[in-house]
């Protein structure tokens, strides 16, 4: 069985594991940051975003093999040091989600998102957020709320530069 | 101390704090000691008898349990449980959680595997042997109600479950001489639900009693039914609805999955858990809407409605789902909308197919309903040459006029329909944008702009009781509530809905901290535990605040007379004289004797200088039964561009301006209209539940059953009239389904709009580009 080392949300793990095991089961069933949930095993929805090495993946569609020596960042590593994230305050303030389940891969997709493009128009963040699925709110609050925490992020990066 | 009131202001979600950071407690996430995982063998064929099954090869496997087909459960799987018998003769066939010896959609399960982690109970099922012969699928719902057609259920001798018929008015007269007729066929394509959390069910038994925690629209339903089903004494089951993600409908039922798991945790005495593949979810999550509706209305010259005529064809698929017959009849009472006509004539008839069985999902019945109708009133302004909102202004209930009961026997508290017209009106620059109609039409412009106007009205609260008895619904239509006061003045409410994503430990908690006067930070809602919220009849049908939030405010309204007597009694006060505002109770005429809501409960707590006979707690019980159903309505507009060298369609603006009555609180409620007109754009435009000729479902995956995506939609315009609703103290409607049913007819009415001067009337849903294309073709062919 294959030997991995993996840093997730700051902590390194090291296990044997199935070649076939998903990332994602890897994620909740091994080391139970079960804050990353899954919504289609197909690549979709994209429920499951985590960052890896600081881009976004799809956990259901990455093997845990493949992780092996990657840092990966979940909905559960952000804001661990007491205080949100501003992309978690932003979707809080806005009312960007309704039943929450898509939020998690919502908003590391976002971050992804913001880091490619700090200053995104509504209709780049429609379009990067294409492989995100929501059922609940339309997606208007959402678009809101990554505009929100991009203006915030930028108002603090400008704050650390100068 | 005055403090702002709490309805009407937009708190940001309490739940919302776990749901951002992942400490949420999805049903998968639930893990127990010595738990197994459950993996469900489920029919290739649609329809076929099981000539074989043997499980043994699958126990062989390193890492099973056990593995059983249908039937080990012979002896304890009851039928699965329909609770909406719309006729007396309805065909009600058996519907076994593992089938036995027929198949009959595609998913249908038959067998499963317990096993020590979910990649062994998937490997484990390939081992198990099936042999099946194969029997003629029953696909068309036409066909099927022939003679001779083949039989889905052969014993019960026909496909035509039911026939429901409805006559209001005089008919007769109504289409006598009529001098406009407007017959129309619409399809409602078959939808599949979707919430991004598919089902998942953990059973842990201890003993002889068992705690399920279910992605369960319906917990308190489900334990019921769980114990008609099963025979497990009620008492001895207990269920869990946690953290859900999103049900619209398709988490409401006692399922295959949920009974097989109740009985399978008891034969092994170990929790187990069984989590769907969204592949497994398309196939066997309920779907919704699948009708064909034949519909006619007759009119006077001068747009007057007389009568409406509607003839339905609606898809049960294989079997009977728990409300699943019942659903077109929601829509019955929708059908004449908000207009006034002399007649109704509505039949009815429920269709088995060997698909997977509907059931409720968004709106259920009433989409269908005002799809219908708002097609049917485009049709009429084109005939007459009048405006679209013109020919509704003609035939609208006006504002003066209610209370109002229409031609199907529903009283309409409220509404304003003018209003809410002319406020969207406004908003999407309607004369602007027929202007700018006008002039692409003239210069033949390949891109077409097409308005659509959807002018809903539709029924909330699935209650009251009496008259879901008398439309033979097998449940009541009241909520409850428990509202208790701690020592130290906080508060803990229970209720008997069950929140998936609308929000109601916050705003439940605002109409709590507007009642009893205390801080909203002070409440804490619990809900969707039997063991705690100990009775109630949960969330659908948009029931949650209009039947649910007035049993709030009537067990708020408990606590506040027991603590009246009580702030008298301290207050050395006549009961009469004291006076309750913003959480202080005073005596009349003496306001600089006050005496908190928190002092108050804290005395009683003590129970030292209490008046004779009173229990030493401020809590109470209440439920609420509506007299009536509520009204939300509004006008929707829709502005769309369709290329019509590509077929291609897009929304360019949209203005929703909804009457949900008061409002508790306006973020959620946006919220909720933004999220409704997604998914009736998305039947609009996108989504489609497709068969092969075998009956194969082609749309198992989210690669397959498009959804919509950010890209997809546009930015909505949402504004609010607002009329109270006058049949519950709140002045509420209810919101979370008018958004879906609006928003459909507006989409389509729109794409047909731009492309009336191509003599197309009609496109069939979903409006892709291909089928758009494809018409614009038709048309063109039919032309030359």
């Amino acid at each position: 069985m294959p030997h991995i080392k993996v840093e997730v949300d700051g902590v390194t793990y090291e296990d044997d594991v199935e070649p076939r095991l998903l990332l994602v089961h890897y994620l909740r069933d091994r080391l139970g940051k079960v804050g990353t949930p899954i919504g289609c095993d197909t690549t979709n929805c994209g429920a499951c975003t985590v960052l890896m090495d600081g881009l976004s993946v799809k956990s259901c569609s990455v093997l845990a093999v493949q992780a092996d020596g990657r840092e990966i960042t979940t909905i559960e590593g952000l804001g661990i040091d007491g205080q949100l994230h501003p992309m978690q305050r932003a979707f809080h303030e806005e009312h960007a989600l309704q039943c929450g389940y898509c939020t998690p891969g919502m908003i590391m997709a976002s971050l992804d998102l913001l880091r490619e493009n700090a200053d995104p128009s509504d209709e780049e963040i429609r379009e990067g957020l294409e492989g995100n699925l929501c059922r609940c709110t339309g997606y208007q609050n959402i678009v809101r709320a990554v505009r929100h925490a991009a203006d915030e992020m930028r108002g603090a990066a400008k704050e650390v530069t100068s | 101390m005055t403090t702002a009131p709490e309805i009407g202001n937009a708190r940001k979600r309490i739940e919302d704090a776990r749901l951002i950071t992942g400490k949420t407690q999805w049903t998968d996430n639930i893990q127990l000691p010595g738990m197994c995982y459950v993996a469900f063998l489920r029919s290739p064929h649609a329809h076929a008898r099981i000539t074989n099954i043997d499980v043994s090869p699958a126990k062989e496997v390193s890492g099973v349990v056990a593995a059983f087909s249908g039937r080990d459960f012979a002896d304890e799987q009851g039928s699965l449980p329909c609770a909406w018998p719309v006729t007396e003769d309805m065909v009600l066939p058996d519907y076994l959680p593992l089938a036995i010896e027929e198949v009959r959609f595609v998913g249908e399960p038959v067998a499963i595997v317990v096993a020590r982690d979910r990649y062994t109970a998937a490997d484990a099922l390939e081992a198990i042997e099936v042999d099946y012969e194969p029997l003629p699928p029953v696909l068309d719902m036409e066909e099927a109600i022939k003679e001779g057609a083949d039989l889905v259920h052969s014993d019960k001798g026909t496909n035509k479950a039911y026939t429901w018929v409805f006559e209001q008015g005089d008919n007769e007269a109504a289409w006598r001489d009529a001098p406009v007729v407007i017959e129309r066929r619409y399809i409602q394509q078959r939808l599949i639900p979707s919430a991004m959390e598919p089902r998942a069910v953990v059973c842990a038994p201890v003993g002889d009693e068992f705690t399920m925690w279910s992605a369960t629209q319906i917990p308190h339903i489900l334990r019921t039914l769980l114990a008609v089903v099963t025979n497990i004494p009620e008492h001895k089951i207990r269920v869990i609805a946690p953290d859900v993600g999103g049900g619209f409908g398709s988490k409401i039922g006692c399922t295959a999955e949920e009974v097989i798991m109740l009985l399978t945790a008891r034969k092994l005495g170990r929790p187990v858990k069984w989590t769907e593949s969204r592949s497994e979810g398309n196939l066997t999550v309920h779907h919704g809407r699948d009708q064909i509706q034949d519909v006619a209305i007759a009119a006077d010259r001068d747009g007057r409605l007389r009568g409406l005529r509607v003839n339905l064809l609606a898809d049960m698929g294989a079997y009977m789902r728990l409300v699943g017959p019942g659903v077109p009849l929601l829509g019955a009472f929708m059908y004449n909308a908000i207009y006034k006509m002399d007649a109704l004539s509505f039949t009815c008839s429920g269709v088995f197919t060997d698909k997977t069985p509907t059931d409720a999902y968004r709106g259920a019945g009433r989409p269908e309903a005002t799809y219908a109708i708002e097609r049917l009133m485009d049709e009429l302004a084109v005939e007459l040459n009048l405006d679209p909102i013109e020919v509704r202004r003609r035939n609208w209930i006006k504002h003066e006029e209610f209370p109002y009961t229409t031609i199907a026997g529903l009283t309409y508290d409220s509404g304003n329909y003018e209003a809410a017209t002319e406020k969207a009106l406004q908003a999407f620059e309607y004369d602007k944008l027929r202007a700018e109609q006008a002039d692409r039409r003239d210069r033949g412009d390949p891109v077409q702009l097409g308005i659509g106007v959807s002018t809903y009205t539709e029924m909330c609260g699935i209650a009251p009781s009496r008259v879901l008895g008398s439309l033979n619904f097998g449940a009541g239509g009241w909520e409850h509530a428990s509202v208790r006061m701690l020592a130290t003045g906080k508060v803990e409410a229970v209720i008997g809905t069950s929140p998936h994503g609308q929000g109601h430990e916050t705003t439940m908690a605002q109409i709590i901290a507007d009642k009893l006067g205390v801080p909203w930070e002070d409440v804490r809602v619990l809900h969707g535990d039997t063991a705690s919220a100990y009775k109630g009849l949960d969330t659908y049908g948009s029931r949650s605040l209009v039947v649910g939030g007035v049993a709030v405010v009537n067990a708020c309204e408990k606590v506040l007379e027991k603590a009246k007597r009580a702030a008298a009694h301290l207050m050395e006060a006549s009961e009469q004289d004291i006076e309750f505002a913003n959480g202080e109770f005073s005596v009349r005429g003496a306001p600089e004797t006050s005496m908190p809501i928190q002092d108050v409960v804290f005395a009683v707590n003590l129970a030292h200088n209490l008046p004779d006979g009173m229990e030493p707690s401020l809590d109470s019980d209440a439920a609420f039964d509506p007299e009536n159903f509520s009204y939300p309505h509004g006008t929707h507009l829709c502005a769309v561009e369709v290329d019509t060298e590509t077929g291609f369609v897009k929304i360019r603006s949209y203005v929703a301006v909804d009457d949900v009555g008061k409002v508790i609180n306006p973020l959620i409620v946006d919220g909720q209209v933004h999220g409704g007109l997604a998914q009736g754009i998305a039947q609009a435009l996108y989504e489609e539940g497709v068969y092969d000729a075998d009956g194969n479902l082609q749309t198992t995956t989210m690669a397959d059953y498009l959804l919509p995506s950010a890209a997809d939609l546009p930015t909505f315009q949402t504004d609010r009239t607002e009329t109270p609703a006058t049949t519950n103290p709140l002045g509420v409607k209810g919101v979370g389904e008018a958004g879906t049913i609006a928003s459909t007819p507006a989409v389509v009415g729109a794409v047909v709009d731009a492309l009336r001067p191509n003599g197309i009337n009609d496109i069939r849903m979903p409006c892709s580009p291909e089928r758009v294309w494809q018409a614009i073709q038709d048309a063109r062919g039919g032309a030359s």
